[in-house]
């Protein structure tokens, strides 16, 4: 059985078929995190003054992770315009950048997990607003184990604030790791395709942007709101 | 992303390397405006947002090609923007409607 309207456009909705899929399934995502949105919107409002942690994301990684995302953004649109015009070597070059992009994106944010999950809290209220204490200087403390009444990290089990940025930052990392798959296969041994169905291939390479530029746009959002806010 | 225009390889790599440009401004912009001194939160909540919008108004439009799109996205779009709205709005609209007798502290 052949699948329709995979090239040719439908003639009810003027696009191909995977397109109308993909911006119906972009709709469903949208909703997806604009729940999240709101419970961060709902729990931020109604935290008392003074009480929800600020400055304790690494503002210089966060800010790295954006441009390495835009960047992606942008070599996902260029390997799309190499299909178009049939230069599938520009097209490879491109989708390998935008696969080793997606791969430091990923590695960056494995590293301030790790931060945080290494990072113990010593006393609470001195760390509500660390962009404020700068100039103070660490200084290693080594307490015997044994010493030790209570001890936390910075986990998701440790506030709300952090219990939200796992969930959100985590969802969206997922959701990187799946375009990523999906690039990776178009890339590898899905690019057959391009000797039988070019047409077809394109629109695949296309759908893939799609998602990956929604991607981007979420992260656009997230970095502001838990970064800088 | 658009089918129905022939596309130009030479043009798109100048959009591209406008829009990162942008982006880069706009992600830089925000950086700055959080470490505003003589702004309250709420103000910089706000100006952080309104680039924020922005920033993400230039890879929709140009990027996924919003503004060429067909009228069936726009459609889907506008109802998903509904939908949105609905749930952060009626979320934050009942933010302090507590059923009789609950105790806040």
């Amino acid at each position: 059985m052949e699948i329709p309207y995979t090239v040719q456009a439908r003639p009810d909705t003027g696009i191909y078929n995977a397109k109308v899929g993909i911006w119906l399934f972009l709709a469903s995502e949208v909703m997806l995190f604009g729940g999240l949105f709101s419970a961060y919107v709902l729990l931020r409002v109604g935290a008392d003054p003074g009480t929800w942690p600020h400055g304790w994301q690494n503002v210089t990684l966060g800010t790295a992770n954006t441009l390495v995302l835009a960047l992606s953004a942008v070599t996902t649109l260029m390997a799309w315009v190499a299909c178009k015009v049939g230069q599938f070597g520009k097209f490879k070059f491109f989708h390998a950048c935008t696969l080793l992009l997606a791969l430091t994106f990923l590695c960056i944010k494995m590293f301030e997990y790790h931060d945080h999950l290494t990072r113990y809290v010593g006393d609470e209220s001195a760390l509500i607003d660390l962009r404020a204490q700068k100039d103070i200087k660490e200084t290693e403390l080594k307490i015997p184990r044994s010493e030790i009444k209570d001890m936390q990290n910075y986990g998701p089990w440790h506030n709300d604030y952090l219990a939200l940025y796992f969930t959100m930052t985590g969802l969206h990392a997922l959701h990187i790791l799946g375009g990523s798959i999906v690039i990776g296969y178009l890339w590898g041994p899905g690019r057959k395709m391009w000797k039988t169905d070019p047409q077809r291939f394109t629109n695949r390479v296309e759908v893939s942007g799609l998602f990956w530029h929604f991607v981007d746009l979420v992260w656009i959002f997230l970095f502001p709101v838990l970064y800088l806010t | 992303m658009s089918d129905s225009h022939p596309v130009d390889f030479n043009s798109y790599v100048r959009r591209c390397a406008f829009i990162f440009t942008a982006v880069i401004c706009a992600v830089g912009l925000m950086v700055c405006v959080s470490y505003l001194p003589h702004y309250g939160w709420p103000a910089k909540v706000a100006m952080i947002l309104a680039v924020a919008s922005c920033n993400a108004f230039l890879v929709a439009g140009f990027l996924m090609h919003l503004l060429s799109e067909k009228k069936m996205i726009y459609t889907l779009l506008a109802f998903t923007v509904f939908f949105v709205i609905g749930l952060v709005g009626l979320t934050v609209f009942a933010m302090n409607d507590f059923p009789t007798g609950t105790q806040t502290h």
